[in-house]
């Protein structure tokens, strides 16, 4: 069963009314005709909204609870996926996956936030909000992407670092920078996706990388519309407010040079056709990783370094 | 009414007045004690008795630092202005326009080169009273530009962080100062040249997640607040009161985030020593 997202109202009622005439249809009343066209309609209705969504609605799409997480990225994309546990420090932090693999034939290391999808697994991944370990196992594994030459896969979806008692007591911050400064070190091609919301620091952690795609009704924000407006306004219900003000979509970001492409989504949204959106993405990251294969590591490192250098300076 | 209030125009009459301290006497926001303002110049902003560090402004950062209170001035490069177009109450424009008239600043980050105790270093200073030491298109640009003059020079740099984190008002090309900060950091790291980080009261969000946490030596300065989230939002998460002294400086050190907690009398001999250390310099006979 689909759920519908307050704004996708309109589409609903269609879709329900496709549904109700083809249970008749079944029946054997004849409203072919009738049938074919409401579909058709519906559809239509679906993709216009899709075209025009605003910020907030994408910010809705974004955090969707159907929408494709990084585990089935991983499970669909990463042939012999091996999953790599612990910062060898402290402990595992389960917000952030990550391990090796094959990607469309070469062995990759695949980095990301896991939301997860039901209770158990949404408070097993704690809802995609990583603390230090997290971080830190994601730089020890672009370490060792770096030692055995693999590309680096991150796919960003979070809604920020956690922000706790014992995540501050063992260096959330150290650990973010840290991160960041593991993956702009690389000279192994890095690639970041983001595939739902990249919430700030916890985002740019694993995103900072030779090329940054964002999925077409994603977003990426310098802190989460409702912190954005707890701060600017003091009134995190305006976050609506926030959303349209703060330019967090992958089309507004793509315009600044903050990201490198825009990868389309099906009609409806990634939610609607989850395949469809990975396939697409796998794609997008595949040909992103044919531009870098002729760069020797010391260009990589260094494309990487002087594209955030520049970035800015010229708008 | 004096001659001088007759012939000056009423702009330069209003600057005029402001040489004079509008309070003459401070209050310790510790333990409420009054302090007269040039006994507390005289302290580097620190109340005498209470020991508090109260926040300092650049110029007074920059002179306390270098030798006889000199230093050269190094310009930042502009950044477009404004990127998304910005505004909230009022517009961001005017936002910016304010905080330069009361600070004097540019933005939230300045640089000056000179000397401490003879040895050469490239400082930066961020102010928490440029609106709060936010991190911006500006100040990463500053951040950039004094690690890159510490580069060419081959000097140590050294940073006095405060900020309240990102500026909101950049959005993303705010959170892009991250990774481009650390891209200098980088370069300076790998040319064997030191990067001493001063936190200051308070420190926090995306600075603390970049730069501020990337030095080879962190001190921090007493009582200081560090940390990644502010104390406001980790309340609102875990719904429990925060532990006494929770992000404080001596909490930082404690967990192993900072080397040393330093006051600010003795900021200045142990910078000049760990600088000294670093770059083989011997200690002046």
């Amino acid at each position: 069963m689909r759920a519908y997202l307050d704004f996708e109202k309109p589409v609903a009622d269609l879709e329900a009314k496709v549904e109700e005439l083809r249970a008749m249809a079944g029946n054997g009343v004849a409203i072919g005709e009738e049938l074919t066209r409401l579909q058709v309609k519906s559809a239509k209705a679906l993709a216009d909204l899709y075209a025009n969504l605003s910020p907030w609605q994408k910010t809705q799409v974004a955090r969707h609870p159907q929408r494709p997480h990084l585990s089935d990225y991983v499970r669909e994309l990463i042939e012999d996926f091996t999953p790599l546990a612990g910062d060898r420090k402290f402990s595992n932090d389960d917000a952030i996956i990550g391990g090796i693999g094959t990607f469309r034939g070469r062995s990759v290391m695949v980095i990301g936030q896991e939301k997860g999808s039901d209770t158990p697994t949404r408070l097993k991944h704690n809802f995609g909000m990583a603390r230090p370990e997290g971080y830190r196992k994601a730089v020890r594994l672009m370490e060792m992407a770096e030692r055995f030459k693999l590309p680096v896969i991150s796919l960003v979806d979070t809604a920020g670092a956690f922000p706790g008692i014992d995540a501050e007591e063992r260096g959330q911050a150290e650990a973010i920078a840290r991160s960041t400064d593991a993956a702009l070190a690389l000279h192994v091609p890095n690639i970041a996706v983001v595939i739902g919301e990249g919430g700030s620091g916890g985002a740019v952690a694993i995103a900072s990388c030779n090329r940054v795609l964002m999925l077409e009704h994603s977003i990426y924000t310098v802190a989460s519309p409702e912190a954005s407006a707890s701060i600017l306004w003091r009134d995190s219900s305006r976050a609506q407010d926030a959303a349209t003000n703060m330019k967090i979509t992958a089309q507004d970001l793509l315009k600044f040079g903050i990201i490198d492409a825009i990868i389309t989504e099906p009609p409806g949204g990634a939610h609607s056709d989850p395949s469809a959106a990975i396939q697409a993405t796998a794609k997008a990251i595949e040909s992103a990783l044919k531009d870098l294969s002729t760069l020797s590591g010391e260009a990589v490192r260094n494309a990487r370094a002087e594209k955030f250098l520049n970035m800015g300076r010229k708008i | 009414m004096n001659w001088i209030s007759n012939v000056v125009p009423p702009k330069i009459r209003s600057f005029l007045r402001r040489e004079t301290p509008e309070n003459l006497w401070v209050k310790c926001p510790e333990s409420g004690q009054l302090v007269f303002h040039k006994d507390l110049e005289a302290n580097l902003f620190v109340v005498p008795g209470s020991g508090f560090h109260m926040r300092m402004a650049t110029k007074d950062r920059l002179a306390a630092t270098f030798d006889n209170g000199v230093w050269e001035d190094i310009a930042v490069p502009e950044v477009p202005l404004d990127p998304l177009k910005f505004r909230d109450e009022k517009r961001y424009t005017d936002k910016l326009k304010d905080a330069r008239t009361k600070t004097g600043l540019q933005d939230a980050v300045k640089i000056g080169y000179g000397t401490i105790e003879s040895v050469s270093v490239t400082v930066a200073v961020q102010d928490f009273d440029f609106i709060g030491g936010s991190l911006g298109m500006a100040a990463g640009e500053g951040i950039i530009t004094g690690l890159t003059t510490a580069l060419q020079r081959k000097t140590p740099f050294i940073l006095y962080a405060a900020s309240g984190g990102a500026r909101m008002q950049e959005g993303m090309f705010s959170l892009m100062q991250m990774p481009r900060t650390t891209v200098a950091v980088q370069r300076l790291r790998e040319a064997g040249l030191p990067y001493i980080v001063v936190l200051t009261n308070p420190t926090t969000g995306g600075v603390t997640a970049s730069y501020a946490m990337l030095g080879d030596i962190h001190i921090a300065e007493p009582g200081a607040l560090i940390g990644f989230a502010g104390p406001r939002v980790i309340e609102q998460t875990v719904r429990e009161k925060l532990p006494e002294g929770f992000q404080r400086a001596e909490y930082l050190k404690n967990h192993g985030m900072v080397d040393m907690v330093v006051p600010r009398g003795e900021m200045k001999a142990t910078l000049a020593r760990i600088c000294r250390l670093l770059m083989h310099i011997p200690a002046a006979a």
